[in-house]
């Protein structure tokens, strides 16, 4: 890997680059899926490729190849400046970067067992075994299961002289039933929809996540929303369960602090933000229990944004997002920063795959613990609707006004669980609701949620991030808007 | 003159010997005959694609990503004792040849046996298609910014703010089976994007095509600067029902989610929305739709992913829909035949159709407003999410230019709505069409679809900007 990247370095400063820096990686990927009792996706991958972004003329160049000859590497790297010199015809201003050392250095994170000498017939077995506890309860219509594995070996080296070889061990797996009935489609997810649970782990975590255990559950949940009450409309006390938190910190927390996106950098495609910079260190974001931070490093756990340097060659790091309910940070990189005066990249550059270049992805966002425990939250609340794992999402440009649906509903009366509620939906504006929060569980009942497939700039790129959380409750929040005639 | 005008630099070319050479379709096929060589699996198939794609990107009129990368995919299916697995490498040397072709041979092995695998198709015969264009393939980081740097003068001097991004790129593909089957197919595409913004305000335009002679920067940008300032200072309207003209872009989003729910797959898992209304009028008598690859407004292979020559399907006949799209083992379940409409194998989505084309009317958008006496007028839409999948109701936001219409004209831009709307139910109520276009939009793949005015369209709540 190094020979490539310096084959790539001396060519690019031959040409005349006043900075560079390379990511060879090598990636492997094993998918597999079951449908009603038979295998669906069974697929295995390698791509093997760099990727080299100068500064040339004043101006961003990238390129990227898997024809990794040292002919090909160097027409990649005479590429990538050309780019970078056409680029100039259109620039404003020269680009100015942050400082930043440069590093030497090696990592790994810790996992288990390897999710690729895990016998293929001994993963499928697992899978197949939930789906038929799922096709068991009578009224399931559909049953499907899946895994992932990553492998990601990256070297990243820079002409500031870094060298930073890093090998990130990406498992994840989930459930799914599904009931048609009359005029109805409903669904059930464990632990989480869209994929399911996912951490840089290894195998230790499919098998932590006890899939044919829960699976009977969530599809006599499933066949039971046919017959559960509507949700209703109007204004209510909710409470949410950590997977669903997950998702709202990553919608309404994680992109708008984005400060590509804050600077316009995303203005066609992924939008705006609303967190303009004037706001930093001024915007009452949260109410005052709401204490949100962004941290890459491994000691917040294994999520899908840990790493031990970013994209860019940064060290990970903890940025406090919302402190005391003050908005108090981005997500930057080192470009960002100086443009905003910050003196320091707070790491978040991070890119899909060798052929994509860095970009500001989320890390971990999450919502700090808080101190209440689930019973007596519940116990403490006497009108409510508890909502639990997400059916859809969406939110406007500027990650401002956003909706959300989940699978299932439960109403909470007089400090009990009630009947179930389908449809369940609830909508609102950001700050509007993050103030509105009143009550965070402890960290007994936290989670680092990953969401595998956030999708961001152009050409698109798909990144896994994380997001801990614990069920928290809410007041005066709209109901039931999704479903309103 | 041409240096004179971006102020006498010379960027620094690749020379064209320097430039890293494309895979020829003779390469690819070299490639895939040596991977059918050295399987010993009962039956082997073998995808290969190579694609250069470059895409030059702006913000605050200024270029601020600039990228390229050239990609090499070769996708080994193996086919053991009726079982089926699928591994992908992009290295091309023979020891990396030779495990691809083993492992999707040993996952093969390791899997229970599939009893609705079929054997791999014979050769086949395809109907031809051209859409590489050279011009597309040749373009250049030079040519993309000074597209974007006219793009970038037209907004300072129209004291506006423009963000968009210009691509190029070709792709080229075989398709190949130990059974005889040889498939080949090539394209080019172009794109560009542009939002154009105010302190309140922001308008979009978007246009792809397989040749990039058809694609025009300029007149794209001046379309989304108009839309900026004519929706400067946007009003705040009132949730609730309201007669919308949606342009081609916001059509095509909406109608993107629908389309899944036209496979066989979809109807057999019972997921699909039409489970119970095939043949029943549940759309107006102005909805007719097909999906059909050679359309001249089209793009992509006259194949699908197991090699079957795809068809032109009549999906929906003045409001009926009439048809599904089937991949082999769909259709053998179903009793039907193959449309060539499937993905890959293996896979648990079966097929759907991907080319489609929506017959449109004689009304332009204009007249649609004429026509109306207080509606909307909707640009694009975002962030489409499905909520109901059997009533098919979908969220999502308007966005850059949403207008009020009263009287028959534009009388100005409203903050942006969030909409709860069924789509099965705007296809009922859309009372005029335009002519149908080749549109982009953001949520959806390319299709042939006219804009839409509609009745009763359900606008739930409003945002703040």
């Amino acid at each position: 890997m190094q020979q490539l990247a310096n084959w790539a370095m001396e060519t690019v400063k031959r040409r005349g680059a006043s900075y560079s820096d390379v990511r060879v990686m090598d990636i492997r990927l094993r998918d597999i899926s079951v449908k009603n009792g038979e295998v669906g996706v069974l697929a295995e991958s390698e791509s093997l490729g760099i990727g080299i972004r100068v500064i040339a003329s004043g101006a961003w160049g990238f390129a990227g190849t898997d024809r990794l000859t040292r002919e090909g590497v160097q027409a990649c790297a005479a590429e990538a400046v050309a780019i970078a010199k056409a680029s100039a015809l259109a620039k404003r201003e020269n680009v100015a970067l942050a400082p930043e050392q440069a590093y030497v250095d090696t990592w790994q994170n810790p996992f288990l067992k390897d999710p690729f000498r895990i016998p293929i017939e001994r993963q499928i077995d697992l899978l197949l075994a939930a789906d038929k506890e799922m096709r068991r309860v009578k009224g399931v219509t559909l049953a499907e299961g899946s895994m992932s594995f990553r492998r990601i070996e990256q070297l990243f080296a820079s002409s500031a002289g870094s060298s930073i070889h890093q090998i990130k061990m990406q498992s994840g797996a989930g459930i799914v039933a599904t009931s048609f009935a009359g005029s109805e489609i409903q669904k059930r997810s464990y632990p989480n929809s869209f994929g399911g649970q996912h951490m840089l782990a290894g195998y230790e975590l499919v098998e932590s996540l006890d899939l044919a255990g829960n699976a009977q559950r969530i599809a006599e949940e499933c066949v039971a929303l046919h017959s559960a009450a509507q949700c209703p409309e109007g204004q209510r006390t909710i409470i949410l369960g950590s997977s669903q938190l997950g998702l709202q910190i990553h919608e309404s927390i994680g992109h708008p602090i984005e400060l590509d996106r804050v600077l316009g950098m995303e203005a066609n495609f992924a939008g705006m933000s609303f967190l303009t910079t004037e706001k930093l260190r001024k915007l009452k974001y949260g109410s005052d229990i709401v204490n949100v931070v962004a941290d890459a490093r491994l000691a917040h756990g294994p999520g899908l944004g840990t790493f031990a340097y970013d994209d860019e060659g940064v060290p990970a790091q903890c940025t406090p997002i919302i402190t005391n309910g003050l908005f108090t940070g981005y997500l930057s990189n080192r470009e960002t920063a100086a443009a905003i005066g910050e003196n320091r990249s707070n790491g978040t550059m991070r890119t899909e795959s060798w052929n994509r270049l860095p970009i500001i992805r989320m890390t971990n966002i999450s919502l700090n613990p808080g101190s209440w425990n689930y019973d007596d939250l519940i116990a403490d609340t006497d009108d409510a609707i508890l909502m639990e794992t997400n059916r859809s999402w969406s939110i406007d440009d500027k990650r401002y006004h956003f909706q959300f649906s989940t699978e299932i509903g439960w109403e909470i009366k007089g400090g009990k669980k009630a009947r179930m509620l389908k449809n369940p939906s609830y909508s609102g504006i950001t700050t509007e609701f993050w103030n509105s929060c009143d009550a965070i569980c402890s960290r007994d009942h936290w989670t680092l949620w990953g969401t595998p497939n956030c999708g961001k700039g152009q050409p698109m790129q798909t990144m896994g991030t994380g997001h801990g959380a614990a069920p928290a409750r809410f007041r005066d929040v709209k109901i039931g808007a999704a479903f309103a005639k | 003159m041409k240096n004179k005008k971006f102020g006498g630099r010379h960027p620094e070319r690749v020379r064209a010997s320097e430039r890293p050479k494309d895979l020829s379709s003779g390469d690819l096929e070299g490639i895939a005959r040596r991977v059918l060589d050295l399987s010993e699996a009962d039956e082997t198939e073998v995808e290969i694609s190579a694609a250069t794609d470059a895409l030059t990107r702006f913000a605050n009129n200024t270029i601020h990503q600039n990228v390229a990368e050239r990609t090499l995919s070769i996708s080994v299916r193996a086919v053991v004792d009726g079982r089926t697995a699928r591994a992908t490498t992009n290295k091309t040397g023979e020891e990396s040849l030779r495990r691809v072709v083993a492992s999707a041979a040993a996952l093969a092995r390791n899997e229970p046996e599939n009893p609705n695998l079929l054997p791999m198709l014979r050769a086949q015969k395809y109907k031809k298609v051209a859409r590489f264009f050279a011009a597309t393939a040749a373009t250049t980081p030079e040519a993309r910014a000074r597209a974007v740097k006219r793009v970038c003068s037209m907004a300072d001097k129209n004291k506006q703010t423009a963000a968009g991004i210009f691509s190029s790129g070709s792709m080229r593909s075989v398709l190949a089976n130990s059974k005889g089957l040889f498939a080949r197919y090539e394209q080019t595409r172009a794109e560009f994007s542009v939002t154009i913004l105010e302190e309140n305000s922001s308008g979009w335009a978007k246009a792809n095509s397989p040749d990039v002679r058809q694609i025009h920067p300029d007149a794209l940008a001046e379309s989304a600067s108009r839309k900026a300032a004519e929706s400067r200072q946007p009003r705040e309207l009132a949730p609730g029902r309201y007669t919308v003209i949606l342009e081609p872009p916001a059509v095509l989003d909406l109608l993107g989610f629908l389309f899944y729910d036209f496979a066989g797959t979809a109807m057999l898992d019972k997921r699909s929305c039409l489970s119970g209304r095939m043949g029943k009028k549940i759309f107006g008598e102005n909805i007719t739709i097909w999906d059909d690859a050679y359309h001249p407004l089209q793009w992509g292979a006259p194949f699908d992913g197991e090699g079957v020559p795809r068809q032109k399907v009549l999906l929906v006949e003045r409001g009926v829909p009439k048809n599904l799209v089937y991949s082999r083992a769909t259709a053998k379940k179903m009793k039907a035949k193959p449309t060539g409409h499937g993905f890959s194998l293996p896979n648990e989505y079966g097929e759907a159709p991907m080319n489609l084309v929506i017959a449109g009317g004689d009304q332009s958008v204009d007249e649609m407003i004429r026509a109306t006496e207080r509606g909307i007028l909707v640009t694009r839409l975002w962030y489409i999410r499905e909520v109901d999948p059997y009533e098919k109701i979908l969220t999502g936001m308007t966005r850059d230019g949403t207008f009020l219409v009263e009287g028959g004209r534009v009388a100005g831009g409203i903050r942006n709505f969030r909409f709860n709307q069924s789509i099965i139910e705007m296809l009922a109520n859309a009372d005029m069409l335009g002519p149908s276009v080749r549109a982009a939009g953001e949520e959806s793949f390319e299709m042939v679809v006219p804009a839409m005015r509609v009745r009763g369209f359900h606008f739930s709540e409003v945002t703040k900007f």
